[in-house]
């Protein structure tokens, strides 16, 4: 060893190692904001190509209706997401009470269920025709049933439903690590059960329900699917109809362009929300759950085992049951469309969960600038058809001008537009925000001295990474990719336009029903779907609650 | 907990699809040689396949297509330009048809055999695209609430005896904005809003998101009457024989029932437009023209080919017989009139 290594020259080298090593950890943020400006750029350059036409007439007409139908959408999905998960995380991680070992992986399952498809199960049995009204207006003769469920709060109790498992996964992760020691120190203190968890708990976990509620509000954001059955205009409802009926694509990306603006807003909030956080202790072992006796624990259980039943129970139950009425619709495909959905969910989670692993970690090791964070996970945020034509806008692009006149020389070649590497692409764009929540904010619970400790003890980065932090991270890792890989079975506009030709998944089957409203047609693919789903979760599940 | 399990336990089992995947990947190479014509089509795979196959036992060319709905299509060939593999953009709506011949991503075809089977009004002026099948919007009645004789035509639906008694689908769906688009061409834009003013003051409940939805709303007794296209009554009635509804045909005094079609065109930069045009010609033979209706208990527009059973039931009616285009060039006016009167 060099005993004068401390030398002017020799520090001046360091100083410049430590700068590229910095730029190195920063790469894989860059490279997927890159990765997200492409479509982007598209949407922001749109403004080149002014429709003041069509601008006038929504401002006029559409956007005061629009932007409070948008606003009560996203302030009632996000407080009943927020109360819902995490009061379930909070029952499941720390208290004992009947059933609670499996309705702890129970709960996550409505995730499974795609929003739009909730929305048609719901309406198809609360609708005026409906069996349920039906029988109120035959029994009881109540002329309006329940009323007209197509309304503010139906599409919010809809939406809720699908995602409050955002918000639940995550909190349930924050809570299990929390361990019980601080919660008993607070109690022995002399605080009461109840002020322990707000003034202990619910802080500490607040990166996680922040990182669950931003995922949550921009899939309600970007949603069309569950809206259109609904037939409840908002923001996006707009966009779309820039698009298809005023057959202008530009109208469409300036409008979603807003929409980018709010977003970056609610990001910003989602991180000063994470200011001032706590590190916390990761406890691996198992912990001592409050025993629950009598009333309060079937009171914690009859809560737990309604939200299951209105989100998963009711809905699966439904779908069965128009999969019965329409068991012509199986034919030897279907393998090959579970196959394709799985192979490109398996994939995408696998591309993402790594590029979210290594952008969080580089992070850590050196402070990315914010605004690249941020730009990364807008992909999440924008309607999928939106992103997805940008994404092939951007592609066609590449191919027209820099892939086909190579392929012309070479006599050979695939374009990018049809590839499976597009679409992998797409859906990381899309999905990278997913992975990278649940891996962020498992690593701000991280202490930073379990780092400093064994940078002391002479370990590289790379031995940290896997031998401190990925066993550390693994209940994180687990959600975000459990969350991408789900996500991206759901996926339908990216699939429909840049799948390659044959690649038909279980989603393309499900919209190809659902688009001519052959709502019972498509229960077979939805419930295929939810089964497909529900593999990789309890495959996730086991795996996350083996002993450690 | 060893650390090599969890790393494995994290990435394992993905890395074995993602491995699968790179394999697949050198599958999807096009092969060059076969002759293969590739459709974008945003008519459903159940609606077309069946045809598909039987003209591929039949001549031997393959057919490749991805399915979608018509605008992210039309957006992906119009991106593509030159490199796109498409040969044939198939699609549901002549406003769709009208716009995809705006943007210039089809080509003239000169064919003696498709001007002989498709009238003149569900073709193209510029011979680019042709209508396939043909859909009549019509109305839709309660039969043990309401007499035939109280019904006569579109316009008539927005007078004070049906406050409260009529249900409408959406006006973001195309099928609607055709309607008054058409509407807009033959009466006028200050009339039309007139009466589709009147519609909304009649409506029973906010519109619903799809056809089958407000016939079932007009079974149950919310409403009286709807406006539907014939193949969705179709399919109710498929499922239930007995159901309380009826077809009326409106405005057989005047221009007649509205009618949309859908549709394909040969695209600009075909790469195959020899097969392609074969298809389509195939397509508009009596032979394909039944089965390419009756698949959805759509009208053949081919005049010499009879609809099914089925659809014949329902009756004959006068058809407005209005260029079908009118539908695209007058479909932002008719969303602008729809969206002032608070039609949503």
């Amino acid at each position: 060893m060099a005993v004068f290594e401390g030398s002017i020259a020799g520090l001046g080298n360091r100083q410049a190692r430590q700068r590229s090593a910095q730029f190195y950890w920063r790469l894989p943020t860059y490279l997927v904001a890159a990765l997200v400006l492409l479509p982007l750029s598209v949407i922001v350059l749109s403004w080149l190509d002014p429709q003041p036409d069509i601008w006038a007439h929504l401002l006029e007409t559409q956007l005061a209706r629009l932007l409070k139908n948008t606003l009560v959408l996203l302030l009632g999905v996000g407080v009943l997401v927020a109360l819902v998960g995490v009061s379930l995380a909070w029952l499941v991680a720390t208290c004992e009470f009947p059933g609670r070992r499996w309705l702890d992986w129970g709960l996550m399952l409505p995730l499974a269920i795609p929003p739009y498809v909730l929305a048609f199960v719901f309406l198809g049995l609360l609708d005026y025709s409906g069996p349920v009204n039906t029988f109120l207006r035959n029994t009881f003769g109540w002329r309006n049933g329940l009323g007209d469920v197509r309304s503010a709060p139906g599409v919010i109790v809809v939406m809720a439903l699908v995602l409050y498992p955002y918000v639940y996964m995550l909190a349930r992760s924050a809570f299990l690590g929390q361990g019980r020691e601080l919660m008993d120190a607070a109690r022995s203190l002399g605080v009461n059960p109840w002020r322990a968890f707000w003034r202990v708990a619910l802080p500490m976990a607040r990166p996680a329900i922040a990182a669950g509620m931003a995922l949550a509000l921009m899939e309600t954001l970007a949603d069309f699917g569950a809206v259109s059955v609904f037939n409840f205009d908002t923001f996006t409802t707009a966009i779309y109809k820039a698009w298809f009926g005023f057959y202008s694509l530009s109208a469409a990306a300036q409008l979603a362009s807003l929409l980018l603006l709010v977003v970056l807003l609610a990001l910003w909030l989602e991180r000063a929300a994470r200011r001032g956080r706590m590190s916390q202790n990761q406890r691996l072992q198992k912990q001592q759950r409050y025993r629950l006796a009598g009333g309060r624990a079937w009171l914690a259980s009859g809560y737990c085992l309604l939200i299951f039943a209105l989100a998963f129970a009711v809905p699966v139950a439904q779908l069965l049951v128009w999969t019965l009425a329409h068991l012509q619709e199986f034919d030897s495909r279907y393998w090959l469309f579970v196959k394709n959905s799985l192979v490109l969910a398996g994939t995408t989670s696998l591309v993402a969960l790594t590029v979210a692993l290594l952008a969080g970690f580089g992070q850590r090791q050196s402070q990315t600038a914010g605004i690249w964070v941020r730009i990364a996970s807008l992909g999440y945020a924008l309607p999928g058809s939106v992103l997805a034509v940008g994404v092939l806008l951007v592609l066609a692009l590449i191919d027209n001008h820099l892939l086909a006149p190579l392929y012309e020389a070479l006599g050979i070649g695939q374009l990018l537009v049809g590839s499976l590497l597009a679409l992998v692409l797409a859906y990381l764009i899309r999905f990278y925000s997913v992975a990278f929540g649940p891996v962020q904010s498992s690593l701000d619970a991280i202490r930073p001295s379990y780092q400093e400790v064994a940078q002391t003890l002479g370990a590289g980065r790379w031995r940290i990474l896997r031998q401190v932090y990925l066993p550390l991270l693994r209940p994180g890792l687990l959600t975000a990719a459990l969350l991408v890989l789900v996500d991206t079975l759901k996926e339908m506009p990216a699939t429909l336009i840049l799948r390659p030709f044959g690649w038909d998944t279980l989603a393309v089957r499900i919209f190809e029903r659902t688009a001519e409203g052959q709502w019972q047609q498509a229960a077979l693919p939805a419930v295929t779907l939810v089964a497909v789903s529900l593999v990789p979760v309890i495959m996730m599940i086991r795996r996350s609650s083996e002993p450690h | 907990m060893s650390v090599k399990k969890s790393w494995r336990a994290v990435i394992g089992w993905p890395l074995i699809v993602c491995a699968s995947a790179l394999l697949f990947t050198g599958c999807s190479q096009p092969e060059s040689d076969a002759e293969v014509i590739t459709v974008y089509t945003a008519r459903n795979e159940q609606l077309i396949k069946p045809l598909f196959d039987r003209f591929q036992a039949e001549t031997g060319i393959e057919i490749r297509y991805i399915t979608d709905n018509a605008g992210p299509l039309l957006a992906r060939l119009k991106a593509e330009g030159k490199n796109t593999p498409a040969d044939l953009f198939l699609t549901v709506d002549a406003g769709f048809l009208w716009q995809a011949s705006e943007e210039g991503v089809l080509a003239p075809l000169d064919s003696p055999i498709l001007k002989a089977n498709i009238p003149a009004s569900l073709r193209s002026s510029k011979d680019d695209w042709f209508g396939l099948s043909l859909r009549a919007r019509t109305i839709i009645y309660a039969t043990d609430r309401v007499q035939p004789g109280e019904l006569s035509t579109y316009e008539a639906l927005a007078e004070p005896e049906w406050n409260g008694r009529i249900c409408l689908r959406t006006a973001k769906k195309v099928y609607n904005q055709s309607l008054v688009a058409t509407m807009i061409k033959s009466l006028g834009e200050p009339e039309t809003e007139r009466i589709v003013g009147g519609w909304v003051k009649n409506l029973a409940t906010p519109p619903y998101s799809n056809d089958i939805q407000s016939m079932e709303a007009v079974a149950a007794g919310q409403c009286d009457v709807t406006i539907v296209n014939t193949y969705y009554f179709g399919r109710l009635q498929k499922d239930n024989p007995d159901i309380n509804l009826a077809v009326f045909w409106p405005n057989q005094s005047d221009r007649g029932v509205h009618i949309n079609v859908s549709g394909a065109g040969l695209t600009k930069y075909a790469k195959n437009p020899a097969a392609a045009r074969q298809l389509l010609e195939w397509l508009s033979e009596p032979e394909a023209q039944y089965l390419f209706a009756e698949a959805n208990e759509e009208y053949p527009v081919n005049p010499a080919v009879e609809p099914s059973a089925e659809v014949k039931a329902w009756g004959d009616f006068k058809a407005d017989n209005i260029n079908v285009e009118a539908a695209g060039r007058l479909q932002a006016e008719a969303i602008k009139l729809m969206d002032r009167v608070g039609y949503q």
